[in-house]
């Protein structure tokens, strides 16, 4: 509204704007696409760890008992099973998108399937990845 | 004389004259990482399940052995390109102040080098250990 006020056309002459995200009703194409960069953005960040992982191991002893102290811990766990699951949409993500730049499952079923498949195979990859490790 | 004849076709006019300069390179680049971070990705889950088993001595002799350390550095330079990309597109969606832009920007070119090459030095330091 500090927005509305400190613009000096009237509202009656002002430019129609473009409805935003709140406008519309949630689709699943709409959810895995802001899960797609948002698992991106997580992942971004979680590079940090994997640097820790491997300066500690090409380090002493001492590093390495920290940084291995973490993953075991609750929390580190915790941390790597998130981060498993945040790869694995995001690969799969990446698979979908793959699937529509070759033009191909846009009709309203196919890309509805194509989004809740992403997100189903995605919690199996992860349980699969988690259980065999 | 209000219409002279262009000797230069359309096409030759505008030939790497796209608003940013760049054309599509972000978009190809993009797909590029992707698919080489596909199989790779698959390497590194499998390479990390491995190490979680492991101790100093033989975490370090893993990592530091040929092909894990290929794929690692394979990983980690694709994946730094991929999410350099990734974070410049969020950037530019998001942060509107051209200031604060050309600062995330900046940070976010930094960020991914100084992962990557943290990494790249890490597994270097333990190959030519072994």
């Amino acid at each position: 509204m500090a927005e509305a006020k400190s613009n000096p056309v009237p509202l009656e002459q002002r430019r129609p704007l473009s409805p935003h995200l709140q406008i519309y009703a949630w689709s699943p194409t709409m959810a895995v696409s802001i899960f797609h960069r948002a698992t991106g953005a997580a992942l971004y960040f979680g590079t940090l760890l994997l640097a820790w992982y491997l300066l500690a191991a090409a380090g002493d002893k001492a590093s390495f008992a920290l940084v291995s102290g973490f993953f075991s811990s609750f929390i580190g766990k915790l941390v790597l099973f998130g981060y498993t699951f945040a790869l694995t949409l995001h690969v799969l993500g990446g698979l979908r998108h793959a699937i529509w730049d070759a033009g191909k499952g846009f009709d309203a079923k196919s890309r509805d399937q194509l989004a809740w498949g992403s997100i189903a195979a995605a919690a199996v990859l992860t349980l699969l990845i988690w259980l065999v490790a | 004389m209000s219409n002279p004849i262009k000797f230069q076709t359309p096409r030759a006019r505008v030939n790497s004259l796209g608003s940013a300069k760049s054309g599509t390179q972000h978009a190809w680049h993009m797909r590029l990482t992707a698919f080489a971070l596909l199989p790779l990705t698959i390497a590194f889950v499998f390479i990390v399940v491995k190490l979680t088993h492991l101790g100093f001595a033989d975490a370090q002799q893993m990592i530091g052995s040929a092909c894990p350390a290929i794929l690692l550095i394979l990983f980690v330079v694709a994946g730094a390109w991929h999410m350099k990309l990734g974070m410049q597109a969020i950037i530019e969606d998001y942060v509107h102040s051209e200031h604060l832009k050309s600062i995330a920007s900046m940070s976010n070119i930094c960020f991914s080098a100084l992962i990557s090459v943290s990494a790249v030095y890490a597994i270097l330091r333990l190959s030519f250990l072994h």
